[in-house]
């Protein structure tokens, strides 16, 4: 059993941390990838990147760069929000 | 030793280490069958997902794909790796906690529907049936230009070998193979990469010298690569020229179709635990940006030294390689053995003693041409894929690299075909067989059934291998379409929406696939039969959304129809209510086994 200062998980309260970490990074995947590497990229283009602009860079490598960051974050918090919630397995 | 003896070597070996593991890591139970006893380390998991993924598609055309385009097919780098945000976020650690053996077993006891079952087991089915042609012709290809046998020699070979170890090991010997395959590709892949980019910039870091300098002239890579095309009338390789709204859309389309491909979701049911499945996801982006962030700059810095090679006297005014260089000068050598492929051709059109590579539908070259004598373009066949196959012959490096290039397109093709047979046999033995036609059957007999399912399974994939039907190019944007617009919104809602019902999922995964079928078809005609289309990608249906870019939409529309049809019917039961709660939570996950 859970003592009383641990939250708990039926209340919602952890699908609700949950929800707001898989928000955040799905705007910031969306901004690098849809944003900094298409719509956004004449915006960026005064800024230069080895013979070309940072629109071409998130394009062809910043992206998958960014999308790596946000997996290992995502996985990093969520191990660590069950152990808070006392969900997680063992 | 000659080139074939090497070739023959490399190939050799790492076949024998396939057949190797396929000895040793032999399933015993449907649980190693269809999940290797769900023992594997999140990190093994991680190579064997990225090999799973990386086709012979991502290998050999990708870079090409790049090369002649340049930025406008960004798409495939963002879409092809972004999808692993969403599967890693938004389904794989979900899917691990049911701990269940197909994503169609997922579907239908999420929305209590047989029928929700049998949609997905369809398009699972046509999905990874379609993919799997690709990648035995590939074998067949790879075989071909490597080993100097026939391709249908090759594909038969190749088969075998898959047969060896996806029939006995299952997902278990498919996963530990997969991990060796991946090994090979990605040596394969980056060691040729880096002696290019060591030519051409000095940085042994392929992705770092493309936007490095180019050694040769002092200026920035990409600087030099746009001049030097735009001067023979192509489009400046960094500049956007796509239909932004297309370009949106078909990433979009890419990334949800990656996510929602059975055949790589199921490799997280590998796993020991849900955290496990998370840091796993994480794993496979990293193995398969390994070659992402390569596949880009191999596609520039290939671009520039063919090109360079085609006008070896700095540009138009220093004039075109002569016919007495290509046949006598050591370093176009491999022109003429890429020649005999039928992927390279050229013809002095103009008689003049030289061949003029350039682009004879731009109107200023075609002002130059008039002046100079030039008769149209004279490179008359350049395939794509030359770039990564023929790269090590033309950057001139040694034979032993020609040797692995050749294992590892092989490596890359076999490992996804036996990932997509594995799906094929497990939705046929599990969902068909267990799960509808025979649900009494024996563990004993549904381990027998898996293993002839995938057995039926090779021999109609090396069928369709030997004769592919004539849409077989095609059906990449079908096995994507359908699994973004059917298989990843039901998954989704199934587990982030309590709202939907069973009459909602169905209705929603037909209606996602239906239209997107019909727009498919409208573009490529029906059931791909040739002229039966009434609209092309080049004027499509709707404004500029070419059908290969209509996933995107036909997954909102399945959303759209889940939502409306499920607040219009019967309200979820409270049972499967608390299977979506118990989905969400990580404790109490299925125990692992060692291996």
């Amino acid at each position: 059993m859970a003592d009383h200062n641990t939250p708990q998980a039926s209340d919602g309260a952890y699908w609700a941390a949950n929800l707001r970490i898989i928000f955040i990074s799905l705007v910031i995947w969306a901004l690098v990838s849809f944003g900094f590497g298409i719509l956004l990229r004449p915006a960026l283009s005064g800024i230069a990147v080895g013979g070309t602009d940072l629109g071409f860079w998130f394009a062809q490598q910043g992206s998958i760069l960014v999308f790596l960051v946000l997996i290992f974050n995502y996985a990093w918090r969520m191990n660590k929000l069950d152990r808070e919630y006392g969900v997680d397995e063992e | 030793m000659d080139q074939f003896t090497i070739n023959l070597l490399f190939v050799g070996a790492s076949f024998a280490l396939y057949i190797g593991i396929a000895i040793w890591a032999r399933a015993g139970s449907t649980s190693e069958f269809y999940a290797a006893g769900r023992g594997v380390h999140p990190v093994t998991n991680g190579m064997a997902t990225a090999a799973d993924w990386m086709s012979a598609a991502s290998f050999i055309s990708m870079a090409g794909l790049i090369a002649f385009t340049g930025y406008d097919n960004s798409s495939f780098l963002m879409g092809w790796t972004g999808g692993y945000v969403l599967l890693a976020l938004l389904l794989a650690p979900y899917l691990r906690k049911f701990g269940k053996f197909t994503v169609s077993e997922f579907i239908g006891d999420r929305f209590y529907s047989p029928t929700a079952r049998l949609v997905a087991v369809v398009c699972l089915i046509v999905a990874s049936t379609t993919y799997v042609i690709g990648q035995m012709t590939g074998v067949g290809v790879a075989f071909g230009r490597f080993l100097e046998v026939d391709n249908t020699t090759g594909l038969l070979i190749g088969a075998v070998i898959v047969f060896a170890y996806a029939v006995f090991g299952g997902m278990k010997g498919v996963t530990y193979t997969q991990v060796a395959q991946y090994c090979v590709l990605i040596l394969a892949y980056t060691i040729p990469a880096i002696f290019i980019s060591l030519q051409l910039t000095g940085n042994p870091i392929p992705a770092l010298g493309l936007f490095g300098d180019h050694a040769a002239s002092g200026e920035p890579l990409l600087a030099k690569l746009d001049a030097i095309v735009k001067e023979l009338g192509f489009n400046e390789y960094t500049a956007h020229h796509a239909d932004t709204l297309n370009m949106v859309l078909f990433t979009l389309s890419l990334m949800i179709g990656t996510a929602g491909l059975p055949h790589v979701i199921m490799r997280f049911f590998t796993v020991p635990k849900v955290a496990d499945a998370r840091w796993s996801a994480g794993w496979a982006l990293v193995f398969i940006a390994l070659l992402y962030l390569t596949a880009p700059a191999v596609g520039a810095m290939a671009r520039l030294n063919i090109t360079e090679m085609m006008w070896p006297n700095g540009g138009i005014d220093g004039g075109a390689v002569t016919v007495q260089q290509i046949e006598n000068d050591q370093r176009y050598a491999w022109m003429a053995t890429w020649e005999k492929t039928g992927l390279l051709g050229w013809e002095d059109k103009n008689g003049d003693g030289a061949i003029q590579y350039y682009n004879d539908q731009s109107a200023d070259l075609q002002a130059i041409a008039a002046e100079k004598g030039w008769t149209g373009n004279e490179l008359t066949n350049f395939n794509r894929d030359i770039l990564v196959l023929a790269n090590p012959e033309i950057a001139n490096l040694p034979g032993w690299v020609i040797g692995l290039v050749a294992a590892g397109g092989l490596a890359a093709a076999l490992s996804t075909a036996a990932g997509l047979l594995l799906a094929i046999s497990s939705a046929v033995s599990h969902d068909l067989i267990k799960g509808s036609l025979n649900p009494n059957i024996s563990e004993k007999g549904e381990l027998m059934s898996a293993r002839v399912a995938m057995a039926v399974a090779i021999c109609v994939a090396t069928y369709l291998g030997l004769n592919p039907p004539g849409f077989a190019a095609q059906t990449v944007a079908l096995a994507f379409g359908l699994a973004a617009a059917s298989i990843f919104p039901a998954l989704m809602m199934g587990i982030f929406s309590t709202k939907i019902n069973n009459t909602g999922a169905v209705a929603g995964m037909l209606a996602g696939l239906t239209v997107t079928l019909v727009y498919i078809f409208l573009h490529k005609g029906w059931f791909f039969v040739p002229d039966t289309n009434s609209f092309t990608d080049a004027e499509p249906l709707l404004g500029t959304v070419k059908s290969t870019s209509f996933g995107a939409i036909g997954a909102m529309i399945n959303f759209a129809v889940a939502y409306l049809v499920a607040g219009m019917t019967k309200e979820t039961p409270e049972e499967i209510k608390a299977l979506v709660e118990s989905v969400r939570i990580p404790r109490g996950a299925g125990t692992a086994q060692d291996h």
